[in-house]
C-alpha cells in the first residue's frame, strides 16, 4: 500500500483521496515515511514540517468526508523550495543568514498551495540564494542524486528534484533564474517548467535576480506538473511584473498531448546547443528524442540563434548585478544572523562581520562581480552591454517562433557529474546552464522532460522544449505527447 | 566649534563673488498609503506599527507603486510648468544605512517624471524671479534613526542606535531645480521665497502637508561662490538639516559668509554636506566619507515602467486647482488692492485668512482689517503667527457680522474675539458667557444720560448753549458707564434730544 502511495502520480493520488479510497492522511504519512526512510542518504529536505502537513492533510480528509468539492490537487503532498517564504516555518533560503528566521508572512506561491489543500511536506534543499547547478553550495550540505548518491542532484533546486526523484514528494515547486528548475530535473529523470516570467508571483520568492526569477511546478509527470502549474499561476497585485492574462490553458493542452498526435507541429532544433562540450550520451538521447517527435508527426528543422552565444556572458553580469543589490538587505539589523554585535563594534563593522560569516564563496563571488559591474563607469560596458544581448536574444526567439511552434534542445550538456566535481571550477559549473538561460533572459517559458537514460553511464537526460511568451501550453502539449511515446524508464533504487 | 569658523563680512561676499544656489527639496505625500504598500502613511504612531513586509524590506516581499502617488507627483510636475515624461523608471539608489530596510532606496535616476519647469517667485519688494526647475522625481523616505548616546546625536559615537520603519516607504518627490546664479546680494532672500512659493503651490495642490516641523517638507540648500574676477564656478556644498523657512535664507547666508572666508584666507571649499544649527544659525561638516559615493544605479527590476498616457495627464492637468499666483491676481483684482497692499497681506500670512473670512460672509476690507490691525496685536502680543491664532476665519466673520447687525459694538467685538482667543467658545458663546451686548433700551439710556448731565451742569449748558462738540464728554461719561454697552451713535442723539 504505502510502495504504492509513493510511486504513485499526483494525478491518481488526488483521484484516490478525493474518491475516498484513500485518505490524504495515509497519503502524507506514507511521503513523511519515505522522507525519513530515505533522507539521511539524500538530503533533499532542510526542514520537515510533519505536523503542518498531516493537519492540512486532515482538514482535506474531513472536507472530502463533508462531500465538499475541493481543488483538483486538494490532500496531494509537496514538496517546497526554500526559497519560497512559508509563515512561522523556517525559510533559510540554503544559507546561514538566514538561519532561524521565521518569516510573518506567506508567499503567494504558498498561500495559493495552502489554499488549494495541497500539504506542503517541508522545504527543500537548495545552492544558497538559488546561486548554483549541483546544490553544492547550500550552507547545510549538499543534495545527493537518488540515482547515484555520488552525483549531484542539479541546481539551484537539488532538492526539490531529488525529492521526487526519490518518491519523497509527487510534486515540488521549484525557481528558475538560469535553469534552477530545468536542469535538476533533467539529471534527475523528472519534469521541470518555468513558466512564462510574470506566469506565476514572484511575492514572496526570495529574490536572487528579480528581472529573471520565476517559480514554477516540478513533478514526475507532464500531467502532474501542469496541474500544479495551474494551482500556482495567474495574475498577482502584489507583484508588479505580474502578468494580467488568463493562465495559460497547460493542464487540457497536456491531456490533448496524450493522445499522441503532433501532426504539423514544427519544431526547431536550436544549433547552438550541440556540438564540443555535449556529452555523446547526452545528444545520442536528444537524437532520439528528434526521431520520436517525427514518428509523433512534427516537423522537424535546424534553426540558428546566434546570440545564444552570449547568453551566459550576459547573464552572469545581469544576474550578478541584481543579486549584489537583492543581498544587501541581509545585513543584521532586522532579522537573521548577526555577528559581532559585542557593544564595541560599529553598525557597519556588525554588518561586514555578518555577511562575512553569512554569506557563503559562490554568493560573495557574485555580490563582488554585480557590484563591480553596475559601479560608475563600468555600467554601460558591463550591465548595459548585458542587457542589450537580453534584447538581441528575445528578437532571435522572436524570429525562430515566426518558423516554428516550438523550440528544442538538450537541457543540459551533460548528465550529473560528480558532487565536489566542479566545486573549485566556476566556468565549469556555469556551463551546465549553458542550454537553459536564453528562456529566462528573453521571458519565455521553458521545459525539461526526461529522454531517458544516457547509454554511456545509465544517467537521466532531459530535452528542453520551449515555446514563445504565454504559449506554455504549446510545450506542455508536445512534452506529454513525447512523453507518452518516450515510455518508462525505470528509476532509481535507494 | 562653531565660535572658530571663520566669516567674511556680508557685503564684502557680495563686492567679491557671486553666490550660485541650488535648492533640492523633498516633499512628503499625504496620501493614504505608502509608496510601494498599503500600510498607513501617517506622521507619528507607536514606532514600527505602520510596517509590514514590504516597507520593512523582508526577504521575498516586493514593491507595487502607489497610483495616488504617480498622480499627485504629475499635477506637482503640472504645475511647475514641467515635462511629463511619456515613459519613466523607478531606479535603485544603493548604499547601506541601518534606516533603510532594503539597502537600497527605490528612486528615479536618469528617467525622472517630470522635468524641465520653472517657478516664478516674487520677492519682499515685489520682484518676480524665475527659478528653473531641473527635475521631480518620486522616491521613497527611508525609516528614523535615534541615536542615543554620545555627543553630536549622529550615529558616530552613538551607544545604541533605535529604529523606527513608520516612515519607511512614505512617498516622496524630490524637486530639484538647476543652478540659480546672479542673484546677488539677495540669494539668501531667494532661496526663502522660493521654498515659500514651492510650499504655497504643493499646499494649494493638496498633496502634502508641508510642515517643515514634521519634516513634510525638507530643504537642502546647494551653495557656492564665483569669484566676480574670474566668473568660474565655485566648490559647492550642500546644508542638510534647514528646518524651517527662516533657516533656509540663514543657511544660504551663512554658507556664503563662510566660503569666503574660506578662499579669502587660500583655502579651498570642500564638496561636502553640511549640518545647519538652529540654534547657533551656522553649518558644520557631516560625518567624512572615507570613499566616493558610487550609488551603483541601475533599472528597478521589481517594478515596471510608468508611461502615463497624454489623455491622463492631460485630465490632471484639468484637476490643477487655481495656484496661488494666479489667486493673487485674482484677489488683487476683486479686491481692488494695490500692489503694496497686497504684497503686505502676502508677507503677512494673511491672505489665505482674509480670504477665508471673506467666504464666510465678511467683506474684504472689513476682513482686512480685523486680520492686519487688531489680530496682528493680538498675534504680535502672543508671540504667534496669525495663523497660530485660536480663531478661525469663520469665527471672524461670525463677530463682523454681529458688528453689522448692531448686536455688538466694535469695542464688545474686540471682546468677543479676546474671548474665542482665551477658548471661552465660539464668538455667540462668549457673547452670551460674558454677557455682552448693546444696551438699547432707551429709558435705561436716558436715565444714564440725565445722571451723567446733572454730574457735568457746565458741559450741559455748553451744549445747551450750542456748542455740540461737547456732548463728546457726555456720551463719553454714558458709555463708560454703560462699560461700552451702549450704542455710542444712540446715546449721542439722546445726549443732543435732552439738551434742546
Amino acid at each position: 500500500m504505502t510502495n504504492d502511495l509513493i510511486h504513485a502520480t499526483a494525478a491518481e493520488l488526488a483521484a484516490k483521496i478525493h474518491s475516498g479510497e484513500v485518505t490524504s492522511v495515509e497519503v502524507t504519512q506514507a511521503h513523511l515515511d519515505r522522507i525519513a526512510e530515505t533522507d539521511g542518504k539524500v538530503h533533499a529536505f532542510l526542514h520537515v514540517d510533519a505536523q503542518g502537513a498531516l493537519a492540512q492533510a486532515r482538514r482535506v480528509d474531513e472536507a472530502v468526508k463533508a462531500g465538499e468539492q475541493v481543488s483538483p490537487l486538494a490532500g496531494v503532498p509537496l514538496a517546497l523550495k526554500d526559497v519560497m517564504t512559508t509563515e512561522g516555518v523556517p525559510t533559510t533560503v540554503g544559507s546561514k543568514i538566514l538561519e532561524g528566521w521565521l518569516p510573518p508572512y506567506d508567499a503567494t506561491v504558498t498561500r495559493k498551495l495552502k489554499e488549494a489543500g495541497v500539504v506542503i511536506l517541508g522545504k527543500t534543499n537548495m545552492d544558497e540564494f538559488a546561486m548554483g547547478s549541483s546544490t553544492e553550495n547550500s550552507a547545510y550540505g549538499p543534495t545527493h542524486n537518488p540515482w547515484d548518491l555520488d552525483r549531484i542532484p542539479g541546481g539551484s533546486g537539488g532538492g526539490s528534484s531529488a525529492a521526487l526523484a526519490a518518491l519523497q514528494a509527487p510534486l515540488a515547486i521549484g525557481t528558475d533564474t538560469g535553469g534552477s528548475i530545468r536542469q535538476p530535473g533533467a539529471v534527475t529523470g523528472t519534469v521541470g517548467v518555468k513558466p512564462t516570467y510574470g506566469g506565476v508571483s514572484r511575492y514572496g520568492l526570495v529574490a536572487f535576480s528579480s528581472s529573471l526569477d520565476q517559480a514554477g511546478p516540478c513533478a514526475r509527470t507532464v500531467l502532474d506538473a501542469a496541474l500544479l502549474h495551474e494551482v500556482i499561476a495567474g495574475y498577482d497585485h502584489m507583484d508588479s511584473t505580474s502578468i494580467n492574462a488568463p493562465v495559460p490553458p497547460v493542464v487540457a493542452a497536456a491531456r490533448e498531448g496524450l493522445n499522441g498526435d503532433l501532426s504539423g507541429l514544427r519544431v526547431g532544433v536550436v544549433t547552438q546547443f550541440s556540438g564540443e562540450g555535449y556529452q555523446p550520451g547526452v545528444a545520442r538521447s536528444f537524437e532520439a528524442a528528434v526521431s520520436q517527435l517525427k514518428e509523433l508527426g512534427a516537423e522537424i528543422a535546424d534553426v540558428s540563434c546566434p546570440s545564444f552565444d552570449y547568453a551566459l556572458p550576459a547573464y552572469y553580469l545581469i544576474a550578478p548585478s541584481e543579486c549584489s543589490s537583492n543581498l544587501a538587505r541581509f545585513d543584521a539589523m532586522r532579522y537573521g544572523l548577526r555577528v559581532g554585535d559585542d557593544g564595541t563594534r560599529s553598525t557597519e563593522e556588525v554588518m561586514s562581520l555578518t555577511r562575512e560569516a553569512g554569506f557563503g564563496p559562490e554568493v560573495k563571488r557574485r555580490i563582488m562581480i554585480g557590484t563591480y559591474a553596475l559601479s560608475s563607469g563600468y555600467y554601460d560596458a558591463y550591465y548595459g552591454s548585458a542587457q542589450k544581448v537580453r534584447t538581441l536574444i528575445t528578437q532571435d526567439f522572436a524570429k525562430a517562433f515566426e518558423n516554428f511552434d516550438v523550440l528544442i534542445s538538450p537541457t543540459t550538456p551533460t548528465t550529473a557529474f560528480k558532487i565536489g566535481e566542479r566545486a573549485n571550477d566556476p566556468m565549469a559549473m556555469y556551463k551546465a546552464d549553458l542550454c537553459t538561460i536564453p528562456a529566462n533572459l528573453a521571458g519565455t517559458p521553458a521545459m525539461s522532460v526526461p529522454s531517458g537514460l544516457s547509454d554511456e553511464d545509465g544517467l537521466p537526460v532531459g530535452l528542453q522544449i520551449m515555446a514563445p511568451a504565454l504559449q506554455d501550453h504549446r510545450m506542455y502539449r508536445v512534452a506529454a505527447a513525447y512523453e507518452a511515446a518516450r515510455g518508462s524508464f525505470g528509476g532509481p533504487s535507494l | 566649534m562653531t565660535s572658530l569658523v571663520e566669516l567674511m563680512d556680508y557685503d564684502e561676499v557680495i563686492e567679491k563673488y557671486d553666490p550660485v544656489l541650488g535648492l533640492e527639496v523633498h516633499v512628503e505625500l499625504h496620501t493614504n498609503t505608502k509608496m510601494f504598500c498599503g500600510c498607513a502613511n501617517e506622521f507619528g504612531g507607536e514606532p514600527n506599527t505602520h510596517t509590514c513586509p514590504t516597507c520593512l524590506g523582508l526577504p521575498g516581499s516586493l514593491p507595487v507603486v502607489n497610483g495616488k502617488a504617480v498622480e499627485s507627483a504629475i499635477r506637482i510636475g503640472l504645475a511647475l510648468n514641467c515635462e511629463i515624461a511619456e515613459w519613466c523608471r523607478f531606479a535603485r539608489k544603493n548604499y547601506f544605512y541601518p534606516d533603510m530596510p532594503k539597502n537600497f532606496q527605490t528612486s528615479q535616476y536618469d528617467e525622472p517624471i517630470a522635468f524641465n519647469g520653472y517657478l516664478d517667485v516674487t520677492l519682499d519688494d515685489g520682484e518676480v524671479i524665475r527659478v528653473e526647475i531641473e527635475r521631480a522625481h518620486m522616491e521613497e523616505d527611508t525609516g528614523k534613526s535615534l541615536h542615543v548616546g554620545g555627543a553630536t546625536g549622529r550615529i558616530h559615537g552613538a551607544e545604541h542606535s533605535l529604529l523606527d520603519y513608520n516612515r519607511a516607504g512614505v512617498p516622496l518627490i524630490e524637486i530639484v531645480t538647476k543652478m540659480i546664479p546672479g542673484t546677488g546680494e539677495r540669494a539668501p532672500e531667494v532661496a526663502r521665497a522660493y521654498v515659500t512659493a514651492l510650499r504655497d503651490l504643493l499646499k494649494a495642490l493638496d498633496v502634502s502637508d508641508v510642515r517643515m516641523d514634521q519634516g513634510s517638507l525638507r530643504c537642502d540648500a546647494n551653495v557656492s561662490l564665483s569669484p566676480k574676477t574670474t566668473g568660474a564656478l565655485g566648490t559647492r556644498t550642500e546644508t542638510k538639516n534647514v528646518n524651517s523657512l527662516r533657516s533656509v535664507e540663514r543657511a544660504v547666508r551663512f554658507e556664503m559668509t563662510r566660503q569666503a572666508a574660506v578662499l579669502e584666507s587660500g583655502g579651498e571649499v570642500t564638496q561636502e554636506t553640511r549640518h545647519f544649527d538652529e540654534s547657533s544659525g551656522s553649518t558644520s561638516p557631516g560625518r567624512k566619507k572615507e570613499t566616493a559615493e558610487d550609488y551603483r544605479y541601475f533599472p528597478e527590476p521589481d517594478l515596471v515602467p510608468i508611461a502615463p498616457s497624454r489623455e491622463w495627464v492631460d485630465e490632471l492637468r484639468g484637476t490643477l486647482p487655481e495656484l496661488p499666483w494666479e489667486r493673487r491676481a485674482r484677489i488683487q483684482k476683486d479686491w481692488n488692492l494695490t500692489d503694496e497692499v497686497l504684497r503686505d497681506l502676502v508677507n503677512a500670512g494673511a491672505l489665505d485668512l482674509i480670504e477665508a473670512t471673506v467666504v464666510a460672509g465678511a467683506k474684504p476690507d472689513e476682513a482686512r482689517s480685523w486680520w492686519v490691525s487688531y489680530l496682528a496685536q493680538q498675534a504680535n502680543t502672543r508671540g504667534v503667527e496669525l495663523t497660530g491664532l485660536s480663531i478661525t476665519p469663520a469665527e471672524v466673520a461670525r463677530v463682523i457680522e454681529l458688528v453689522n447687525s448692531g448686536a455688538l459694538t466694535n469695542k464688545l467685538a474686540r471682546e468677543a474675539v479676546n474671548g474665542v482667543l482665551e477658548g471661552e467658545g465660539s464668538p455667540d458663546e462668549v457673547v452670551e458667557k460674558r454677557g455682552l451686548k448693546v444696551v438699547s433700551d432707551d429709558s435705561a439710556l436716558e436715565k444714564a444720560v440725565d445722571e451723567a448731565l446733572a454730574a457735568q451742569p457746565d458741559v450741559a449748558q455748553k451744549i445747551r448753549d450750542g456748542k455740540v462738540q461737547a456732548a463728546g464728554a457726555i456720551v463719553g461719561a454714558v458709555m463708560k458707564a454703560t462699560k461700552g454697552q451702549a450704542d455710542a451713535a444712540r446715546v449721542r442723539e439722546i445726549v443732543l434730544a435732552r439738551c434742546s
